[in-house]
């Protein structure tokens, strides 16, 4: 009897009418799609994207060219040089790092003991030539002391898990 | 109006006339041809993008809709590449090969009653000829290439096309034991009156197996061996630019053509719906059109469906169920018409 | 001369050059496209015979299927050209002798006069809907009718023993049957087993 049913169920197509059925419910189901440069999905705040170097309120830089992120950095992205300033304090001569290396894994932002090597929410940035994404100290200076309001809040939301 | 043109057209060029009468009437069908080709490849981009909860094309003109144009912009642009190593002049007549049965076959396709470029008698029989060629194209492609990978592609639409056009002729030997006729004029005009005087009533198993082995001719998915173009690569993976471009229409001219056929053969052509008064009203073209825009939206809603089937199952599918299916409903379809209810097969 | 003609000499010197091309070109897949022209030209000479049902059947049979199937196998066959030449001149004679018989036997055939069809009586033209296809169908089926299941028989014998040449049964091939894969039901390979979920430990 079973194998009676199967035949049957085999050439009226069954299986593939129900197949059918599903895609032609979904094609009036509501659409997913974002439409990214003006629609963006939510982030969260612990987002690793693009990194940036932090200053205090006065404008000092933050890092202290302690090496714990050139030290932890498994995909070996980042060069720092240092130099005594006049003051005695230890400041970076060079703070590279390379965006081709990186793997965005997180581990110099939480590595960094002053919280000066952060990774912000942007992640559509490009180059146009190799040495684009080489991002050097004034670069990531300068994406720091644009994002910083967006940054601090970020920081601030994840503190309490910390 | 129109009548005083061509009869104006008719004094001024004479001798030549037949030949330019002829030419335009082809210019008339192709161009909304290619035309429907473009735009069938904008409704298969936003009704597969439906049916997998995208969107689809929307970024070029309002809604998309100018997307197919930029689309043969950008292949017109391209470089057409001839591999060093292949065999120039069969590379360049791969494609031209592949659309030309693709659009001669269109000579024969009555729109209308009266509205056909050559209403030949056997236009049945002319259409299973021309589409039969269609494999030289694909096979030459393969070959010509030089590579392994379309080489094995043309070779897969060698055996697939061969296979499937069998069963596809014995489910037409059906239509035209039920119409009488290789005309297919006259095979539109026997299924008047109703849905249910059209013919995939009567020969349900053969519409059924005309329709999947159509999808197999054309090569589309769940049949897209030949092409495959997710992963095992088809005949066609050395073509580009314009080249390339003339494999895609020919595919599509040929998606069109299936459909149309089908609806001529089996959905009753140019025939209204239901045979009273709101139905009539519409012209019979635009019945035929509707009835070809179904069975695309059928295509493109399998290829959203079905995952390809594995090339042993297309062999036996093809070979070991649709032909004794066709074969056993043409016996059933004769033998019928032999009793006293033959008149339900005509 | 006129139009018709014209069209004549036309297909034939092309269909002469594909036939000639087909035997002088080197390669054997231009060999099986130029007879592949060479078919379709003669579909277009009998076009002109008013034997469309012919015509169209040879573009459908011969074109459609077995020359694509011939392609096929010249195509999957690892070809030495330089083989293929070689042993041209001592196969010559033979063949210059059988190719002479033939062309005897042509001329022998179709140099008789009740070869030669009487031109006059025969209806001239026909117009464009007139389709010999019926008649082709009615005198296959009536006068014609044992020939025609004879050759029919012939071809079914053919087939089945083609078929029983190349079936052999080779042990321990590891291929897949398809037709026992979609048998397949899910009941014969998925059981649904209840389960009480595990309770947990009373500490």
């Amino acid at each position: 009897m079973d194998r009676i049913k199967d035949f049957f169920s085999t050439f009226l197509l069954i299986e593939l009418l129900k197949g059918m059925a599903v895609t032609g419910r979904y094609m009036f189901a509501r659409k997913i799609t974002i439409q990214f440069p003006e629609e963006r999905t939510p982030m969260s705040p612990r987002f690793r994207g693009l990194h940036a170097l932090r200053r205090y309120p006065n404008g000092e830089e933050r890092c202290i060219a302690c090496k714990l992120c050139e030290t932890i950095c498994p995909a070996l992205a980042i060069n720092i040089e240092l130099a005594q300033r006049d003051d005695g304090s230890r400041r970076t001569t060079r703070y590279d790092i390379d965006l081709t290396k990186c793997i965005f894994c997180g581990f110099c932002e939480e590595s960094c003991p002053v919280d000066a090597i952060v990774e912000t929410r942007i992640f559509d940035y490009h180059g146009e030539s190799r040495g684009d994404l080489l991002y050097t100290k004034d670069k990531l200076l300068a994406v720091g002391d644009k994002n910083e309001e967006q940054i601090a809040k970020d920081k601030a939301a994840d503190a309490r898990y910390r | 109006m129109f009548e005083t043109v061509i009869l104006s057209l008719q004094g001024l060029l004479g001798p030549v006339w037949p030949l330019v009468y002829s030419m335009a009437k082809i210019v008339a069908i192709v161009a909304p041809l290619m035309l429907g080709v473009a735009y069938l490849t904008y409704a298969e981009r936003k009704i597969i993008g439906y049916m997998q909860v995208r969107i689809g094309p929307n970024r070029v003109g309002p809604k998309g809709w100018l997307q197919p144009i930029a689309d043969a912009l950008k292949l017109m642009t391209k470089e057409i590449i001839i591999p060093s190593g292949s065999n120039k002049a069969l590379f360049i007549l791969g494609p031209v090969l592949a659309i030309a049965p693709a659009l001669a076959a269109w000579a024969v396709v009555p729109f209308s009653p009266e509205l056909v470029l050559a209403n030949v008698d056997a236009s049945l029989l002319y259409i299973m000829a021309i589409t039969s060629m269609g494999v030289y194209g694909i096979v030459l492609a393969g070959w010509a290439s030089n590579s392994k990978y379309a080489f094995l592609g043309g070779m897969r639409a060698a055996a697939q096309i061969v296979a499937y056009e069998i069963a596809m002729g014995f489910a037409l030997v059906g239509v035209l034991m039920a119409a009488q006729s290789l005309n297919l004029v006259e095979i539109v005009k026997a299924q008047q009156g109703g849905v249910f005087s059209w013919y995939w009533l009567p020969l349900f198993p053969l519409f059924i197996v005309y329709l999947i082995a159509s999808v197999a001719e054309t090569n589309r998915a769940p049949f897209d061996v030949v092409e495959g173009e997710s992963e095992i690569v088809g005949f066609h993976v050395e073509y580009s630019g314009m080249a390339f471009a003339v494999f895609f229409l020919a595919e599509y001219a040929n998606m069109i053509l299936v459909a149309t056929l089908t609806s001529i053969m089996f959905l009753g052509g140019w025939n209204p719906l239901f045979d009273f008064a709101p139905f009539t009203w519409i012209p019979g073209f635009f019945w035929l059109i509707g009835k070809v825009c179904f069975v695309l939206f059928l295509f493109l809603w399998f290829r959203a469906t079905f995952p390809r089937y594995r090339y042993d199952q297309i062999m036996r599918l093809g070979w070991k169920v649709f032909i004794p299916v066709t074969l056993v409903w043409i016996l059933v379809v004769g033998a019928m018409m032999q009793t006293p209810y033959g008149y339900l097969f005509h | 001369m006129n139009f018709e003609t014209l069209i004549f000499y036309f297909l034939a010197s092309i269909m002469l050059f594909a036939g000639l091309r087909v035997i002088t070109v080197r390669h054997p897949i231009h060999a099986a496209l130029y007879l592949v022209l060479a078919f379709f030209t003669a579909a277009g000479l009998w076009l002109m015979l008013e034997a469309e049902f012919l015509a169209i059947t040879l573009v459908l049979v011969y074109i459609g299927a077995v020359m694509v199937l011939f392609l096929f196998v010249v195509m999957m066959l690892d070809l030495d050209l330089q083989r293929l030449r070689q042993g041209f001149w001592q196969s010559l004679p033979l063949a210059a002798l059988v190719g002479g018989l033939m062309i005897l036997e042509m001329v022998l055939v179709l140099g008789r006069k009740s070869f030669i069809p009487d031109f006059a009586s025969m209806e001239p033209h026909h117009a464009a809907d007139y389709s010999n296809t019926k008649e082709l169908g009615r005198l296959l089926y009536t006068d014609y009718v044992y020939p025609f299941e004879l050759a029919a028989v012939v071809l079914l014998i053919a087939i089945v023993a083609a078929i029983a040449i190349t079936l052999r049964r080779r042990k321990n091939t590891k291929h897949q049957d398809p037709a026992e894969q979609v048998k397949v039901r899910r009941a014969d390979r998925v059981r649904m087993v209840s389960m009480p979920s595990q309770k947990q430990s009373e500490e």
